[in-house]
């Protein structure tokens, strides 16, 4: 496709580049997402359904954060300005999404795990255990309320207000760095896609060369005879969790850097786009989540500039089809055993 | 508390085969009369209202149409899911698409007879099946969860932005199906060949109500009986195909295929055909589904009566119902839609009380509240190797 | 036995997994009526062989004819419908479906049922059930596993696991039955068992590929051997001649006596 062509298709040369950037940052957020159900499947070749549950309780700590360390007050502060609390905000929705993905682990898999129940069952634990984490986080005032916090708590749990959008008191105004052809890249954009990349090549080399990589990727190519070498596949399993739910939290603190609000059914449909970029990249194979996503995200921003953007979703899900049809499984294949490389 | 509903539910379980199998050994003619009295049972339901299951704050008859509506898409996604092993997390699709062409033909674009449009809705839907199982259905398993998933959110964003199809306003004034016997002439005269009172309970004691009654048959605005009729009626004749077809070569065919699809090839079967043949016959009993929500009472639909959630909930009627037995599925599709209509006092957490309903019933009953013959009979098996091993060890000791 | 027509052809076939040469431009034939055994050490190419003649696999250049026809391109079901039927080395059965209707299914290969037909239970439907039924019965008793036919087939006895194997096979009518290594894991006794199933099966009009490891059930069973080493064949003949061919016996020798046996 020649560059006039794409002006025609995109109105202009710029906007084309600007929405592939767009693309990409979003992109970057759908991957790290991504990882949490590929890794999962890698292992245990289970849909995690609630890991969108794990990234909704990241976006929450990061707001609780600065109201925490801010307070309620709405302000516009630069990136460099609200670093130090978003650093602080980095490390809560890190722990908190991975606490969350271990109590999921405990308890809506774990007593199926061990009964070597079938897969769909897993399948299904899951979606209860999605149910019931995203509306738990839309009744948080009524819990609240039972305990008689939520006077004290009010701008925690935003009482009656609880399903409502909950938005960052701090809004962080991107800078612009530098052109490319046109469209000018901001900081924040910069750091996200950055921040994703880093994240997926220190895991990466994770998973390849430490002992508990081997362990993950033993558990993930055969459990049986893993478990015969040694590995404690329940250890392997609840690691998994931990580093799906670590980079959820990630995800959670790039996507309020970029948005700003969340609410208690925010994780259903990016988790949905980061399942489908998992699966486009090729279930269970790390690079194949960075590349699905970054793919995903850039195509259905392009598809949305030129067929408009409520199309968006279907753009997404008739690429995942036609990527299925011409490499069944995925663009990177499975690998997260590196069984089939 | 916990204990007894789980050891309840142990018991139900493990004496339904028995019960089949009584049954089957009955005489015909026996056979005919429960069969007939169970139907009848299900038929009078609404109009009975036994005290503790009638829903007080809404619609009884309505929320029996919803249950059984759902029941029909169970035991059609029972097809897909449970015979022939297709995770299918978009079926929500086949159930828009059933009814918007109720939509369409009969208000929205024509004024077709709802009879007329009936089998027409269930032919384009299963024709939307052939279209979407053609491509798809030669992936992977789990990815076709995946992709059936995009299917039902592309059907429902089409909807929305298609003005053809009245977008996010939705098509409105879909006419019921059409009525038998002399018309109604509001206020007074309901209509009907005949009028049938409903009961009323005084705490226990039943007494005939002076103001609820059910014209028969006025599929009108006041009643949802009718409605609810009609879906039974539905419910019962694709039970009955559903039985026929599962005891024939082809219900062996798909369950080849569930089992080790390479091998189910390699004695001859056509996979492929017969996974299309389940995923397009459980599209065209959505479609009917379809057509009656779209007929319904109300006579409207909108994208947002078909949110991607809907689907979800579907699979988890026929997994928490027991995948692969007909009578489990509708089970579990009555429990999915009358508990939250049931509980709408506590409106507001009944969605967590369902997630982790769903979260406990699959760690308890992990083969779903009736599981089909196989899986019970597996697990006897291992639970006599089990004993074995047990007593071996403890022979063993003796023996040290 | 008499030089008869060849049912299956296997002609100068190769296949090649990207470097590796699995099978090297193999010819042999299996004549109508007779049980022919395919020999040699592990990693030799049997199953390759038997997946290409399967259509499991596509060779990379020549061809396998049967009934003097193609078998390229075809697919795997329709094979079987022209009549070529095959067990597996590592028992795959509908485990959770029964014995009889494991059978079954192999019976199904060649019904022309048709879903309204099945539906409404029409003539043909009711016909052709109570042939496979009957077809499947006498399979079960032919193979001597009759008394468990309602039982799971995952419950089965690893040994009746192979024998409803063979029968499901056999049900799908097959003109030739492709048996990949049936013995594997059998004590003497049960073997001894299976070489006569294997010569009933012969003389119920079948023709037999067996493929095993053991030398006394090949020797003792089959009317002729191919032997394959290193993808290439080394040698064909009566049992007799197979067991003093010179390049045979250094294949054998060649690997552990184990693998051998």
């Amino acid at each position: 496709m020649t560059a006039l062509s794409l002006g025609d298709l995109f109105g202009s040369l710029d906007n084309f580049l600007s929405f592939t950037a767009g693309g990409l940052v979003f992109g970057a957020i759908y991957a790290l997402i991504a990882l949490g159900y590929t890794m999962v499947y890698g292992v245990l070749q289970l849909i995690n359904f609630a890991h969108s549950e794990v990234f909704m309780y990241g976006t929450f700590a990061v707001a609780w954060t600065f109201v925490l360390l801010h307070g309620t007050d709405s302000v516009t502060q630069g990136l460099t300005e609200a670093l130090p609390i978003l650093l602080v905000a980095l490390v809560a929705a890190m722990a908190v999404s991975a606490g969350i993905a271990l109590l999921l682990e405990r308890v809506a898999y774990r007593p199926l795990i061990n009964r070597n129940a079938p897969r769909l069952i897993a399948l299904i634990s899951a979606i209860g255990a999605s149910f019931a984490l995203a509306e738990a986080m839309g009744l948080r005032d009524r819990f609240a309320s039972w305990v008689g916090l939520d006077d004290n708590l009010a701008e925690y749990v935003s009482p009656d207000k609880a399903r409502d959008v909950y938005s960052n008191p701090v809004t962080i105004q991107p800078e612009g760095l530098f052109d490319v052809g046109g469209y000018t890249v901001t900081d924040v954009d910069l750091v996200i896609v950055a921040a994703a990349v880093l994240m997926m090549v220190a895991l990466d080399q994770f998973v390849r060369r430490t002992r508990f990589g081997r362990g993950i990727r033993a558990v993930a190519q055969d459990p049986e005879s893993a478990a015969l070498m040694g590995v404690n596949p329940t250890k392997v399993v609840r690691l998994t969790f931990l580093i799906g739910g670590l980079m959820a939290g990630a995800a959670a603190t790039l996507y309020m850097l970029k948005i700003g609000s969340t609410r208690q059914n925010a994780g259903f449909i990016l988790g949905v786009k980061a399942f489908t970029a998992a699966v486009m990249g090729g279930i269970g194979n790390l690079r194949g989540a960075l590349v699905g996503g970054l793919l995903l995200g850039v195509m259905e921003n392009w598809g949305s500039a030129v067929f408009g953007s409520q199309w968006k979703d279907v753009v997404a899900f008739v690429l995942l089809v036609l990527i299925l049809l011409v490499r069944p499984s995925g663009l990177l294949g499975e690998s997260l055993g590196k069984a089939r490389a | 508390m916990m204990t007894l509903v789980r050891t309840l539910l142990a018991w139900i379980a493990d004496h339904w085969d028995a019960i089949i199998d009584r049954y089957n050994a009955l005489p015909v003619v026996s056979k005919v009369a429960i069969s007939t009295t169970i139907a009848l049972f299900f038929f009078a339901l609404p109009i009975l209202r036994p005290p503790i299951i009638t829903t007080n704050q809404i619609d009884f008859g309505g929320v029996m149409f919803l249950v059984a509506i759902t029941a029909l898409i169970a035991v059609g996604l029972n097809i897909v899911i449970g015979y022939a092993g297709l995770l299918d997390l978009g079926y929500v699709g086949f159930y828009a698409v059933g009814a918007y062409t109720t939509g369409v033909l009969t208000s929205h674009h024509g004024s077709w007879p709802f009879w007329l449009v009936l089998p027409v809705a269930i032919a384009i839907t299963m024709i939307s099946g052939v279209l979407l199982g053609t491509p798809t259905l030669r992936v992977r398993g789990d990815y076709l969860a995946i992709v059936t998933l995009g299917f039902g959110e592309i059907i429902r964003i089409s909807a929305k932005n298609i003005e053809w199809l009245g977008a996010s306003a939705g098509i409105k004034d879909i006419p019921p199906p059409n009525s038998f016997g002399p018309a109604a002439t509001p206020p007074f005269d309901p209509g009907g060949f005949f009028t049938i009172p409903h009961l009323e309970w005084d705490g226990f004691v039943p007494g005939i109500s002076e103001t609820r009654e059910t014209a028969v048959l006025i599929f009108g605005v006041r009643d949802a009986i009718p409605y609810y009729w009609l879906a039974l009626l539905a419910l019962i004749l694709v039970l009955i195909g559903d039985r026929l077809i599962k005891s024939s070569r082809i219900g062996r065919a798909w369950e080849a295929t569930r089992e080790d699809e390479d091998a189910a090839e390699l004695m001859g079967v056509p996979t492929f055909k017969y996974k299309l043949m389940a995923f397009s016959l459980g599209a065209a009993i959505g479609g009917l589904a379809g057509a009656f929500k779209a007929s319904s009472q109300g006579g409207f639909i909108s994208p947002e009566s078909f949110p991607l959630l809907l689907s979800i909930l579907f699979v988890a009627a026929v997994i928490v119902g027991g995948s692969g037995n007909r009578w489990g599925v509708i089970v579990g599709a009555s429990l999915v839609a009358y508990l939250p209509e049931r509980f709408r006092g506590f409106e507001d957490y009944r969605y967590l009380v369902f997630g982790l309903a769903l979260m406990l019933l699959a760690i308890w009953r992990p083969e779903g509240l009736l599981p089909p013959r196989r899986a019970r009979r597996a697990k006897a098996v291992e639970a006599e190797i089990e004993a074995l091993q047990g007593s071996d060890v403890e022979a063993v000791k003796d023996r040290g | 036995m008499a030089e008869q027509k060849a049912i299956l052809e296997v002609d100068d076939v190769t296949i090649r997994f990207g470097g590796l040469t699995a099978l090297d431009q193999v010819s042999f034939d299996i004549r109508e009526g007779e049980i022919l055994g395919l020999i040699g050490p592990n990693g030799a190419g049997k199953t390759t062989c038997f997946n290409v003649m399967t259509g499991v696999y596509q060779a990379t250049s020549g061809q396998v004819r049967f009934d003097g026809r193609p078998l390229a391109n075809l697919k795997r079901h329709k094979i079987t419908k022209l009549g070529i039927a095959r067990t597996f080395q590592n028992i795959r059965l509908f485990k959770s479906m029964t014995v009889l209707e494991n059978v079954m299914v192999g019976a199904d290969a060649h019904s022309k049922v048709s879903f309204f037909e099945a539906l409404f239970r029409l003539p043909r439907h009711r016909h052709t059930e109570a042939e496979s039924l009957a077809r499947a019965e006498y399979l079960l008793e032919l193979v001597g596993i009759t008394a468990r036919h309602d039982e799971l087939a995952a419950n089965l006895s690893y040994g009746d696991q192979r024998r409803l194997e063979i029968a499901r096979a056999m049900a799908t009518g097959p003109k030739l039955l492709c048996l990949d290594e049936p013995a594997a894991g059998f004590n003497p006794a049960e073997k001894q068992r299976l070489m006569e199933l294997i010569r009933r099966v012969r003389d119920e009009g079948y023709t037999v590929l067996l493929i095993e490891h053991d030398m006394r059930l090949v020797m003792g069973v089959t009317d002729r051997i191919v032997v394959l080493e290193f993808g290439k064949k080394i040698a064909e003949g009566a049992p007799a001649e197979i067991r003093d061919n010179p390049a045979v016996i250094a294949a054998y020798l060649g690997v552990d006596e184990e693998d051998a046996s």
